[in-house]
C-alpha cells in the first residue's frame, strides 16, 4: 500500500520522515500531544540530520515576492505606498507583497523557525533579520545561496567592510540591507540643563549622577551589552576578550544600574517615545532612530554620539528560505536596491548606514546634506571605532541571553 | 448537571437506568471530546515540554525528549520573586477591583432597581470599556500615568511625589492597570447576585431593629456571596496570569515582570521552552489548589 505523497508540503515531510523511520514508535506516540509537538520533533530532526533542500524555483511563471521587513524600513509616502518599492514592479513586473513582519528579531523567529525546519513556505520569500539570527539560520542550513550571476549591482557595488563574514564569504546567503550603529543618543538641552555639558561623549557620561533615572537602554542585547563591554575594554570581536565572564561582569554591571534607579526603563524599539516625551534625557540606542525621531518632534532635539570608547555596528540582511520558490525574483529585488540610485533613494528616507557604495554620489544629487552625514555614509575613521559583536555558539547564545533576559525581568 | 440526571437516573427501574445512562453519556460525549481535544492534548503536550532537556547539539531552541524534573527546580530558583510577586499583585487587583465594584454592583442592582432605563445606561457604562481593545486601553493609562502628563504633572505639584520620582513603571501604575482592566469581571457577577436579592429580606430586617449596617452584614452581603466569590475568581486568575499591563512596554517597569512575562521571554526570546512550560504548570497547579481552598472555604453550591 504504497500511496503518493500527500500535496500539502508540511504533511509530504512528515510522511517522508515517518517512512524513513526517523520518527520512532515511541517518538511518534509523544507526537500525538498535536502538531506542535510533531512539528518540534521535525524540527529537531531536519535541523540535525537532513540536510534541506531548496524549493523549486517557479519565479520564471509566477511574479510575486513576500518580503518580511521591519517598520519604518522603507521609503513611505503618506498614503502608504512605497516609491521605490513601486518602481521595481513596473520595471520588473514583479508584485512585492511588503510586509511588516518584524519587530523584534527573537519574536519573528519563533513564529517562522518551525516552517524554516521543515523547508517548507514559512510565508515569506525574502525577509531582513539581523546579522547574528541570519548567521544561526545558515548555521542550520535554512537559507537558500543565491546567484550572484542574477545581481550583478550587488557585486560591483557591496562594500567590501560587509565581505568576508565567516559563515558568508561571498554574502550569497545574506546579503546586507541596511546597516546600524549603537551608541548615545541624548536630547541636547535637557543634557545640557543636567550636567552642563554639551554632549556625551564616553559611556560614563551616561552613569552620571545627574541623570539618574532618566537613562534608557535598548533591549538588544548585542548592542546594549557591547557598548557596555567595549567602555570595559573588551573586545567584542575576539573570542578571547569577549568570555563568557566578562559577558556576565558586563551584564551584572547593567543590572546594578537598573537596581541603583540609574537606568529608567530597558526597552525595545518603544524607547523612542520615551526621548519624545522627557521620560529620559539618554538612550543607548540606534543611530538611525535620532534622525526619524528629530523628524517627528519637527525640530533638531536629538543627537547621536559614538562613544569614545567605540560602538558597535550590525547589519539587517536579506535572506531567502529554503521553501520559497521566488529566489529569482527576490535576486531581483536585492539587485534593484543594489543600485546607487535606489539604495540613496532609501537611504534619504530610512536614515541607516547604506551597504552600496555609489549611494553617496548619487545622495550628493538628492540631498547633499545627507551626504555630509556620517551616520548614514560612515569614513573608514569612523568605522575604525565600529565593532561588531562576535559571533555566538548555540550554547552561548543560550546561556548569554538567558542572563539578559533576567536583568530585563528584573527580581 | 449531567452527573444530577445520572443519579436521579438510579433509583428508577434498571432498564431506565441503562436507558437514562446511555443519554447521558451521548450527551456528555462532545463536551468530553472537546476537553480532551481542546485541554487534555495541549495540557499533557506542555508537561511533556517542561521535562525536555537541552538538545546535544547545543543549538539554541533545540531540546530532547527526556524526564528532566530538575527543570521545575530550575525554574524556581531563577524566577521565585516574579511568582511571588504576581499573586501579591494578583490579590491586592482583587481587592481593589472588589472594594471599586461592590459598590457600583449594588448601586446598580438595588438602588436603581425601579429605574430600568437608568439601570441599564449603568450597566453599559461599566461595559462600555470593553467595546475598546484591551491594549488600547492599557496603552491610554500608560500615558495618563507617563512623566508628562498633565495628571502626573497635578501630582508632582500636590507634592504627593518626590523629586525624580514617577508613576509609570512603578507597582502602583501595574496595580492599577491590572485593576481597571478586570473591574467588569467583578462588577457583573455581583450585580448578578445583588439584582436577584429579595427587598423583603432587607425590610425584615429592618422591622427587627437591625441598623443598616447590621442589615447589610447579615443579609444583604451573605446573599451577594456567590457573585463576590465567582468575581473574585474571575479577576484573580486572569490577573495573576496576565502579562500586557507589568510588561516594560505598557506600564510596567525595570521591576514589575509578573509571571507571564517570564513566560514569555523564555518562549519567545530565549527560546527556553522547558523553563516556560514549567512555570506554566506551576501556575496553572498553584492557582487550582488556591482556588479549590478558597471555594472550599467559602463553600458556594450555588457557584455551578
Amino acid at each position: 500500500m504504497n500511496q503518493g505523497l500527500p500535496q500539502d508540503p508540511m504533511m509530504r515531510q512528515l510522511v517522508q520522515m515517518a517512512r524513513s523511520k526517523m520518527l520512532s514508535r515511541r517518538a511518534a506516540l509523544l507526537g500525538l500531544g498535536g502538531t506542535a509537538t510533531a512539528l518540534t520533533l521535525a524540527s529537531c530532526s531536519s535541523g540535525t540530520e537532513s540536510a534541506l533542500t531548496p524549493a523549486e524555483d517557479l519565479s520564471d511563471s509566477e511574479k510575486v515576492l513576500v518580503w518580511h521587513n521591519w517598520p519604518l524600513y522603507m521609503d513611505g509616502e503618506d498614503d502608504g505606498s512605497y516609491p521605490t518599492l513601486n518602481r521595481f514592479t513596473e520595471q520588473s513586473g514583479i508584485k512585492v507583497e511588503y510586509m511588516m513582519e518584524i519587530d523584534d528579531n527573537d519574536t519573528w523567529y519563533a513564529k517562522v523557525k518551525d516552517q524554516l525546519a521543515l523547508g517548507t513556505d514559512p510565508g515569506f520569500d525574502v525577509a531582513c533579520p539581523t546579522n547574528w539570527l541570519a548567521d544561526r539560520m545558515i548555521g542550520l542550513g535554512y537559507l537558500q545561496t543565491m546567484d550572484n550571476a542574477n545581481m550583478p549591482n550587488k557585486v560591483a557595488n557591496l562594500a567590501p567592510a560587509y565581505l568576508g563574514n565567516a559563515n558568508d564569504p561571498e554574502r550569497t546567503l545574506s546579503v546586507p540591507y541596511q546597516g546600524i550603529i549603537g551608541g548615545i543618543v541624548y536630547n541636547k538641552a535637557m543634557y545640557k540643563e543636567a550636567t552642563g555639558k554639551d554632549a556625551p561623549t564616553s559611556i560614563a557620561d551616561v552613569w552620571a549622577p545627574e541623570l539618574k533615572g532618566r537613562v534608557g537602554l535598548i533591549s538588544e542585547m548585542r548592542d546594549s551589552v557591547g557598548l557596555t563591554l567595549l567602555s570595559q575594554g573588551v573586545d567584542i570581536t575576539d573570542p578571547n576578550s569577549l568570555t563568557e565572564d566578562a559577558f556576565n561582569a558586563a551584564v551584572e554591571f547593567i543590572a546594578a544600574q537598573v537596581s541603583s534607579g540609574q537606568i529608567f526603563n530597558i526597552k525595545g524599539n518603544s524607547y523612542g517615545e520615551d526621548l519624545v516625551n522627557g521620560n529620559i534625557i539618554v538612550a543607548l540606542a540606534w543611530s538611525g532612530d535620532t534622525t526619524i525621531l528629530n523628524f517627528e518632534v519637527e525640530e533638531d532635539r536629538f543627537g547621536f554620539v559614538i562613544p569614545d570608547t567605540g560602538s558597535t555596528i550590525s547589519a539587517d540582511t536579506f535572506v531567502v528560505p529554503m521553501g520559497s520558490a521566488h529566489k529569482k525574483n527576490a535576486e531581483a529585488l536585492i539587485n534593484y536596491y543594489y543600485d546607487p540610485v535606489n539604495a540613496a533613494e532609501l537611504a534619504a528616507y530610512v536614515n541607516y548606514v547604506t551597504p552600496v557604495v555609489g549611494a553617496k554620489e548619487e545622495m550628493m544629487k538628492l540631498d547633499p546634506e545627507l551626504a555630509e552625514n556620517p551616520l548614514i555614509f560612515p569614513s573608514e575613521e569612523f568605522l575604525a571605532n565600529v565593532h561588531t559583536f562576535r559571533a555566538l555558539t548555540g550554547q552561548e547564545e543560550q546561556r548569554f541571553a538567558t542572563a539578559w533576559q533576567n536583568v530585563l525581568l528584573g527580581a | 448537571m449531567a452527573f444530577v440526571a445520572l443519579g436521579q437516573g438510579s433509583s428508577a427501574k434498571k432498564t431506565e437506568l441503562t436507558n437514562s445512562s446511555r443519554v447521558a453519556f451521548i450527551l456528555l460525549a462532545p463536551g468530553m471530546i472537546y476537553l480532551g481535544l481542546f485541554f487534555l492534548t495541549p495540557f499533557v503536550s506542555l508537561v511533556i515540554t517542561s521535562l525536555k532537556t537541552a538538545s546535544m547539539t547545543g543549538e539554541i531552541g533545540m531540546y530532547d525528549y527526556a524526564v528532566q524534573i530538575s527543570n521545575y527546580a530550575y525554574a524556581v530558583d531563577q524566577y521565585l520573586p516574579q511568582i511571588l510577586r504576581s499573586f501579591a499583585y494578583a490579590l491586592v487587583a482583587t481587592l481593589m477591583a472588589l472594594l471599586i465594584s461592590y459598590p457600583i454592583a449594588y448601586f446598580i442592582g438595588v438602588k436603581a432597581r425601579n429605574k430600568p432605563l437608568l439601570q441599564a445606561l449603568l450597566l453599559t457604562l461599566v461595559i462600555a470599556p470593553f467595546f475598546i481593545s484591551f491594549l488600547l486601553r492599557t496603552f491610554a493609562w500608560k500615558q495618563i500615568f507617563s512623566n508628562e502628563s498633565p495628571v502626573t504633572q497635578f501630582i508632582s505639584s500636590l507634592g504627593l511625589l518626590a523629586e525624580g520620582q514617577y508613576i509609570i513603571g512603578t507597582d502602583f501604575a501595574v496595580i492599577a492597570g491590572l485593576t481597571y482592566n478586570f473591574i467588569p469581571f467583578m462588577t457583573l457577577p455581583i450585580y448578578t447576585s445583588l439584582e436577584r436579592l429579595d427587598i423583603r429580606l432587607v425590610e425584615a430586617g429592618a422591622d427587627l431593629y437591625a441598623n443598616p449596617a447590621k442589615t447589610f452584614w447579615k443579609i444583604t452581603f451573605p446573599l451577594s456571596l456567590p457573585g463576590v466569590i465567582s468575581g473574585t475568581l474571575l479577576t484573580f486568575i486572569p490577573i495573576s496570569g496576565d502579562y500586557v499591563s507589568a510588561s516594560r512596554d505598557f506600564l510596567g517597569g525595570s521591576d514589575t515582570a509578573m509571571i507571564g512575562n517570564v513566560v514569555e521571554a523564555n518562549f519567545f526570546r530565549i527560546q527556553d521552552y522547558p523553563t516556560a512550560s514549567a512555570l506554566s504548570v506551576m501556575l496553572m497547579a498553584a492557582i487550582v489548589i488556591l482556588v479549590s481552598m478558597y471555594v472550599r472555604k467559602s463553600g458556594t453550591e450555588d457557584l455551578l
